[in-house]
């Protein structure tokens, strides 16, 4: 059988994993990485031309909600992995919070297996970390190890009980899987729905202070602490909680974290015409938790960039604002959304493409995140300047849920590569069968 | 404002205040008349939309849109759809497309009329949204201060109770600030909303403090369900430190007004007396908030008839 090769020609090639960042070639074959280097001759080779953009690591999205199975009218495997690959994801982690919950292996596999036969991007479910997400039994962590979960989680719920965590984070050094943690005391968010400050006290909204994610960053790494496990902060929101986990890692505890594009660049300020496509827990918050995530994010405090792609219908959003979901769809605008940090110079494009993807594939042990040698081919190509007015309607995610339709965006991904396979190029769209 | 909506006093002008006033003072002549009606607004349709009872604002809303001769339709969530689980944008939608020159929208959740005003054609009328706004009553209650008082510019105003949950107290910072006066909020600590001095009042914690040298004290009705939320350990004990009567009434100015939106709960946030005797002015409020909703109802339904539309 003849060798399969591709040539991207003249990119910027950042590699995080190598530290490369400069202009070269890069040349797949039969699916891996083969070579990057100058001038690589083009013979027998589909050529794609990279000149002016950047090609990277695929990335890795290590929070995504794909709602199968259970709540495929939101989003599914097949949709979601589409979005995926629209927005340079060549790999997504998908959260446990399905109907029924993946808290059993057979939904683990059911999951692998619908993602193997509809999704162009490589799908990575996260189990729960106690059986349909009470908070109360854990989960056969190593049986669902085994089935295919990186990780285990709760996410869009916590775990209240103390000595239940204590035992989910200290049985999961069986298996050496971190544990993703959703943040959020809920006696003290109550019924909060925006964050508590001016804007909650303008809209006469109920609000949930930053306090309420940050005793529980503290609490968590004191478990950790106690136990020695591996503790993985989402969807961080707030200037508190930042110094808390930088303060973790300096002792040499195992903490990592990452930040949304949405709480990169939005302040509370966005929810002050009532739209409920601001709505998400944790919040928005002000500008100076947004001023210390956008730090902590090119510090390093925070390893990754993680969308927290949450689908909801139409119709369940456009309610009063207080019985309205939370979460927003992210998958598609990701990139654009915090390339606005490489704009305003506050990080570099290398260390960037690190936060999309090598970190969270180091974080999951997942084999993604670089371009070395005989890796996997999934390679992202980016125009950083180009700007695009975004639809949510043309997208590929079957919700339409985001703070940024309508808006002008700059950065913009031209085509993605899985396993060397051409899945997504601008102006065709996704090409998967 | 034909054809606009009224969501809050928050996005309104000075100048936009002083005109709903002044006509408002124009409509308090129609109510002085032995026949009290008058055929501005005959042919024109107004829905009461309230997903939440209030008997008061309902019924203000009510007598002041047949005063201008105006068919008043009521649509309350009990004999509504509503118990069909219809949304709330479909039930807008739907009284919407039977052509109303005005739906008036009361609801216990902070931000639905302004999501109706984004879908309906016809202008909304916020009659109170959760701890939001309640511009009428704030309305109302710059009426009856400025025909006490003679004017508003420099007077201290003291908005007593629970601040947080109040859309009431909110109306009220934006519309006396915006008028040129002083307003101070006072409440125990859980009943004042975070970064409240943020909105341009002085806040305090202290009844005498926030009372020293008021010429007008408004009184917030303390919701009882509030008590499971733990804002307050007891009505004994609010009653005691922020209820008013005439001892701690000394502390404001001699010449000092007593309000409250109502309904009142006697002798927790107004002794007995000062329910509905002077320098309470709790029945004019009541009064004039029909000559306050006949001018919002004149000045943005009026005008707007079938015929012009055609």
């Amino acid at each position: 059988m003849p060798v399969s090769r591709v040539l991207i020609r003249g990119g910027r090639v950042l590699d995080p994993a190598s530290d490369h960042d400069a202009i070269a070639d890069l040349l797949i074959e039969d699916g891996q990485i083969a070579a990057c280097a100058s001038l690589i001759p083009a013979e027998d080779c589909d050529v794609i031309d990279a000149a002016g953009l950047w090609v990277a690591p695929g990335f890795v999205d290590m929070h995504a909600h794909l709602r199968e199975p259970g709540q495929e009218y939101k989003e599914d495997i097949a949709s979601g992995g589409r979005a995926a690959v629209a927005g340079g994801f060549t790999s997504v982690v998908c959260m446990a919070n399905t109907d029924p919950a993946n808290d059993d292996p057979s939904v683990t596999q059911y999951i692998l297996d619908r993602a193997a036969k509809d999704s162009p991007a490589r799908i990575h479910p996260i189990a729960a970390a106690t059986r349909g997400l009470a908070g109360e039994v854990m989960t056969e962590m190593a049986a669902l190890c085994e089935a295919g979960a990186v990780a285990f989680s709760d996410d869009g719920r916590t775990i209240m009980d103390t000595a239940v965590m204590r035992h989910v984070l200290e049985y999961s050094k069986l298996v050496g899987a971190a544990i993703v943690v959703h943040a959020e005391d809920c006696g003290l968010r109550g019924s909060g729905a925006v964050n508590e400050g001016l804007t909650a006290t303008r809209l006469g909204l109920p609000g949930n202070p930053a306090a309420a994610e940050e005793i529980m960053v503290s609490r968590d790494i004191r478990l950790v602490e106690l136990t020695g496990a591996r503790l993985h902060v989402a969807h961080v929101s707030a200037a508190g909680s930042v110094e808390l986990i930088r303060q973790a890692r300096e002792r040499g505890l195992q903490v990592t974290a990452e930040v949304t594009p949405h709480h990169l660049t939005l302040t509370d300020e966005a929810t002050l015409g009532f739209d409920t496509s601001t709505k998400m827990a944790p919040p928005l918050r002000s500008q100076h938790d947004v001023t210390a995530l956008r730090a902590a994010l090119t510090e390093g405090v925070i390893d990754a960039v993680a969308t927290d792609h949450a689908p909801h219908a139409g119709y369940e959003k456009d309610v009063e604002f207080t019985g309205a979901p939370d979460g927003i769809i992210g998958l598609e605008t990701a990139f654009a959304v915090v390339n606005d940090l490489v704009q305003q110079q506050e990080i570099c494009p290398l260390e960037l493409m690190r936060r999309m993807s090598t970190n969270p594939a180091r974080i999951l042990d997942l084999p993604a995140g670089t371009l070395a040698a005989r890796a996997p081919a999934d390679v992202v190509l980016l125009d950083p300047e180009r700007c695009w007015t975004y639809d949510p309607a043309k997208g590929y995610s079957k919700s339409r849920n985001s703070p940024w339709a309508g808006q002008q965006l700059t950065g913009q991904v031209m085509a993605t590569l899985v396993g060397g396979r051409l899945v997504y190029r601008n102006g065709d769209g996704v090409l998967f069968r | 404002m034909i054809g606009q909506d009224l969501l809050g006093i928050e996005n309104l002008e000075r100048e936009q205040i002083e005109l709903i006033l002044e006509t408002a003072e124009r409509m308090q002549e129609i109510g002085a008349r032995e026949v009290k009606k008058v055929p501005t607004l005959r042919g024109h349709t107004l829905v009461n939309l309230f997903f939440e009872p209030s008997t008061r604002t309902q019924t203000s809303f009510e007598i002041a849109g047949k005063r201008l001769s105006a068919d008043v339709v009521n649509f309350s969530a009990s004999s509504s759809s509503l118990t069909k689980a219809e949304s709330l944008l479909d039930t807008g939608k739907t009284i919407d497309a039977m052509d109303p020159d005005a739906v008036i929208v009361r609801h216990k959740v902070a931000g639905v009329p302004q999501r109706l005003a984004d879908v309906l054609e016809a202008p909304v009328i916020n009659a109170g949204d959760g701890a939001h706004e309640h511009p009428s009553q704030a309305l109302l209650d710059m009426l009856t201060v400025s025909q006490e008082k003679g004017r508003i510019e420099g007077l201290t105003v003291a908005i007593i109770g629970d601040i947080a949950h109040s859309r009431v107290a909110r109306s009220n910072i934006y519309g006396f600030t915006k008028l040129g006066a002083e307003v101070r909020v006072a409440g125990p600590p859980t009943m004042l909303p975070a970064r409240v001095e943020a909105l341009g009042v002085k806040a305090y914690t202290s009844l005498r403090e926030a009372l020293d040298g008021a010429d007008v004290v408004m009184a917030l009705r303390i919701q009882n369900e509030r008590i499971a939320g733990a804002c307050f350990p007891s009505v004994r004990e609010y009653s005691a430190t922020f209820g008013l009567d005439r001892v701690k009434l000394r502390y404001a100015r001699p010449d000092a007004i007593v309000m409250h939106p109502g309904p009142v709960n006697r002798g927790v946030e107004l002794s007995h007396d000062l329910a509905d005797q002077r320098p309470s002015v709790v029945l004019d409020q009541v009064r004039n908030g029909v000559a306050l909703r006949m001018a919002l109802l004149y000045l943005i339904a009026g005008r707007r008839s079938a015929v012009e539309r055609g």
